[in-house]
């Protein structure tokens, strides 16, 4: 039996009794970090970080929610469990469990460099590791974030000078607060839309010091906005809200935006490649310091990854997710907050 | 180089059409004139030849980064476009590899012409050191120059308005001046230009004026004896040029056919000298007697597109003819300006005197109400014929698309209802998408292939079904997904012919998605009996039968 399955209901310990992220409803549930596809609602008793509490009770609501410090270990029906930071947003955690001399470690969402937000991403000795792959192909490789960051100020520049209030398009859990920071560097007024908000405002009262921003508000008169700064989630991008800030251009960030294609079908003026997942180099630096004997990826390029890595002499194997098919495109993301978001509300047929 | 891949990714990007034009605009006011020549050229589809294919670019990267051929192929199936693959996939130049001198665009394109006929060992040694040096920007650029494709959403339409600001000539009269046979390398930029300068190009053809679909009912467009009816044939728009005591055949992508076709032989012969006619490059069955033609499916006109060498019997199973519509130049005159009922006269005159079994005129449909009109329409199809053209009979030649004095009205499509049976990623914006799609009827209890269909869908219902696909994949074959027989579609198309290079014996013309049956199941979809059905009421003498 091993220590950790994948079952319909998400990853499982048998033996601890509890699982990792489900997306069914369990008993016990273990989270990773707070985005809708790995907190999901429904479950008895949670788990998490203590950063992550205030960001799951703003999102699932008031729960059973025990939380504990990085590296504090749990043990759950005799087996040990302790978190650590997967560097992907605010509270976000790998889950180290050990039972019987045995140690496995689910990563949930990771990014190897230090965002300055999320706290650096540890590397984590196992036997097994469960990697996502979100972006497990070699096409994705990251610019170094100051540089990415420099891109953003130089484009916002531009939009001022030609008049345009600058549309930036960000996760509001995670990608909205890291781009905050540059920007708020260059002086402007930084305007919010409700969803950034919400989260900025729950994370201001669990502590954090985070740089001012304005909410857009239907009164918010439109000469404050004219020529700054907004951030907005993306299901806002191309929706009758957006029509205040006329003349605007638009900025994606997302890791998506790495292809040009991608880019021009989201029908954006600019796309910048910020993400908060890893690239390919980072999966396997990743891989390689857990030092384990056997890996399995999952959330996103998962075939080609675990193919490269039995290449490398690693053996791996795919796990699938109840998000995505095999290559996520991340859109499960635009979900969260329960936003109206017409990618999102996509039916499809089931089988 | 900088400034041409920051145009690029401009234009790449940009979502207004205004945007574009600015970024033009900006471009060629301060671009050297020689980059200047070779943008014109390479936006009205003037590149210099591939030099290399896409395998040994391919190679090359895989041998610099050490992957897999599995993997780079995964990768580029995601992104959909080599050059942009291959530039993500290598490293970034850093410190003194970016340190190099900066070469202009048309050093590059111009260094492509030079290396043409050099060994693969020198042109590999020429492209890794360009990628050693350029930032992944320009090795986009540069990977798109080399490879030969160049489709980066600006429009030939767009490059001539934004010209035609910069230089201040108006829009048709550029459209003209880089239109024909010029060489980049040798043309100065003023001098293709300028409204004075004497050009001795004598091929050159005028831009092609175009219709838009009509939507409303005809009878809206007043009385029907101001226009003029023919059928809409199906082959390419072309332009026969006789000038200089010489002969061009023109296609309407601007490719100089004459050398293609040796039908058109004859014409340099017979047509007197300064005229131009545009009409329709087809397929037509030889006629029995002089003055009756019956054109052939596009299929067929296809078995000789692309050809270099054409055997007997490619020339007697599809012999290539012309069907004159206009006349836009008369004993060396341009007279587009002059009403469609005189040159029509003028051309009559002239298809008449040479009585030639290639060269036919388009014929005038005789009707006195648009009721009459409309059934003589229903009957397209009989003629081998895509709809009816309603032009104004006192209309000048315009250029380019406008709407008012010309008017395509074309038959519905036939339609058949299948089922996606496999999936293919997309190309360019339908990146990591899946989007290209084969269809299957039923035949007893199989489902049978029949055809592709790329297009009709809008972005939401691709990205319902690409997330279909992805939950839904029974089987991969490389890039393609074996799906689960379950969405029906309606697929329509302009024409049928035999074929055997199908499994379904059966090819059709330009498939597309019309509509997503979501009422509709599986086991509803129309049968293999029933495309045979279409095939036999529609054949139009197939080439499949000669």
């Amino acid at each position: 039996m091993p220590l950790i399955e994948f079952t319909d209901s998400g990853l499982f310990c048998r033996q601890g009794r509890f699982y990792i992220d489900p997306w069914k409803p369990v008993d016990k549930a273990v989270i990773t970090h707070a985005h809708s596809d790995h907190a999901r609602p429904g479950n008895s008793d949670y788990l998490c970080h203590h950063l992550t509490k205030p960001l799951l009770q703003l999102r699932l609501g008031n729960n059973s929610y025990e939380t504990v410090d990085w590296n504090e270990t749990v043990f759950m029906n005799g087996v040990k469990v302790s978190l650590h930071p997967a560097g992907h947003i605010i509270g976000a955690a790998q889950i180290r469990v050990e039972y019987g001399g045995e140690v496995w470690v689910a990563s949930g969402d990771y990014k190897i460099e230090d965002d300055g937000l999320s706290g650096a991403f540890e590397p984590v000795r196992c036997n097994t590791f469960i990697t996502e792959s979100t972006f497990g192909l070699p096409i994705y490789q990251w610019k170094k974030q100051a540089d990415i960051f420099n891109d953003i100020k130089k484009w916002v520049a531009q939009n001022k000078e030609a008049k345009k209030t600058s549309v930036l398009i960000a996760y509001s859990l995670g990608k909205a607060q890291r781009v905050l920071m540059p920007l708020s560097a260059m002086g402007l007024p930084v305007f919010v839309h409700g969803a950034v908000w919400n989260v900025h405002q729950a994370l201001v009262n669990s502590g954090w010091k985070l740089p001012e921003v304005q909410r857009v508000q239907p009164d918010t008169p439109k000469e404050y906005l004219s020529g700054n700064i907004i951030i907005a989630p993306p299901s806002a991008d191309g929706t009758p809200w957006m029509k205040k800030f006329y003349p605007y251009s638009v900025g994606v960030c997302s890791g998506w935006m790495q292809v040009r294609g991608n880019a021009r079908r989201r029908n954006t003026d600019a796309g910048f490649a910020l993400s908060d997942h890893a690239d390919w180099d980072g999966l396997l630096q990743a891989v390689k310091a857990t030092g384990a004997q056997k890996v399995f990826a999952t959330h996103g390029f998962q075939s080609a990854f675990s193919r490269y890595l039995n290449e490398q002499g690693i053996e791996a194997g795919e796990v699938k997710t109840a998000f995505g098919g095999e290559e996520e495109d991340g859109q499960t993301e635009n979900v969260k907050e329960g936003e109206a978001d017409n990618t999102a509300s996509i039916k499809v047929p089931t089988v | 180089m900088k400034q041409f891949a920051s145009l690029v990714n401009i234009l790449g990007t940009s979502t207004k059409t205004n945007d574009k034009l600015a970024a033009l605009q900006d471009y060629f006011a301060a671009a050297p004139a020689k980059d200047k020549i070779w943008v014109i050229a390479i936006f009205s589809g003037r590149r210099p030849k591939r030099i290399v294919n896409s395998t040994l670019l391919q190679n090359w990267c895989t041998a610099i980064t050490g992957l897999s051929q599995w993997l780079f192929e995964e990768c580029y199936h995601t992104v959909g476009d080599l050059g942009e693959t291959i530039a993500l996939l290598l490293p970034e130049p850093s410190g003194e590899d970016l340190a190099g001198e900066q070469q202009s665009l048309s050093w590059y394109l111009e260094t492509f012409i030079r290396l043409e006929k050099e060994d693969e060992a020198i042109k590999k040694e020429f492209v890794i050191n360009c990628w050693q040096h350029l930032d992944r920007t320009e090795k986009f650029v540069f990977n798109k120059l080399i490879t030969g494709g160049f489709r980066i959403g600006v429009s030939q339409k767009m490059m001539v308005n934004a010209l035609s600001k910069t230089v201040k000539v108006s829009p048709s009269v550029i459209a003209h001046r880089i239109s024909g046979n010029w060489d980049p390398v040798t043309t100065i930029f003023e001098s293709l230009l300028s409204e004075t300068g004497t050009s001795s190009d004598y091929s050159k053809p005028y831009p092609f004026y175009l219709a838009y679909a009509l939507e409303d009912a005809p009878e809206n467009l007043g009385d029907i004896n101001e226009w003029q009816a023919e059928w809409k044939w199906d082959g390419i728009r072309g332009q026969v040029i006789k000038r200089n005591d010489e002969l061009f055949v023109w296609s309407r992508g601007e490719e100089l056919l004459t050398d293609k076709f040796p039908e058109y032989n004859a014409f340099k012969a017979l047509l007197p000298a300064g005229l131009v006619i545009d009409g329709e490059i087809i397929s037509l069955a030889l006629p029995a007697e002089t003055g009756v033609f019956k054109p052939l499916p596009f299929s067929a006109l296809q078995t000789r597109i692309g050809r270099k060498n054409i055997t007997k019997k490619q020339l007697l199973e599809a012999p290539v003819g012309f069907i004159a519509y206009d006349l836009l130049e008369y004993s060396g005159k341009d007279i587009r300006t002059m009403p469609l009922v005189e040159r029509r006269l003028l051309l009559e005159n002239i298809i008449q005197t040479i009585q030639h079994s290639s060269i036919h005129i388009s014929p005038l449909i005789r009707v006195n109400d648009w009721d009459a009109l409309k059934q003589t329409r229903l009957s397209s199809r009989d003629m081998g014929s895509e709809g009816i053209m309603l032009k104004r009979k006192n209309s000048v030649y315009q250029v380019g698309r406008k709407r008012g004095d010309w008017w395509k009205w074309k038959i519905d499509p036939l339609t058949i209802d299948a089922v996606l049976i496999y999936a293919q990623k997309g190309h360019g914006r339908r990146s990591n998408l899946y989007t290209d799609y084969t269809f299957a009827v039923r035949d007893g209890d199989k489902l049978v292939s029949f055809t592709k269909a790329y297009s009709g869908l809008t972005d939401k219902e691709f990205a319902q079904v690409d997330a279909f696909v992805k939950r839904n994949s029974l089987e991969k074959f490389g890039p393609v997904r074996t799906v689960k027989p379950e969405l029906v579609f309606e697929i329509a198309f302009e024409g049928i012919a035999a074929s055997k290079r199908h499994k379904s014996g059966v090819a059709l013309r330009f498939p597309r998605m019309s509509r997503w049956r979501q009422d509709k199941k599986p086991d509803e979809i129309n049968t293999l009996d029933d495309l045979k059905e279409l095939l036999e009421t529609y054949h139009q003498n197939g080439s499949g039968n000669l």
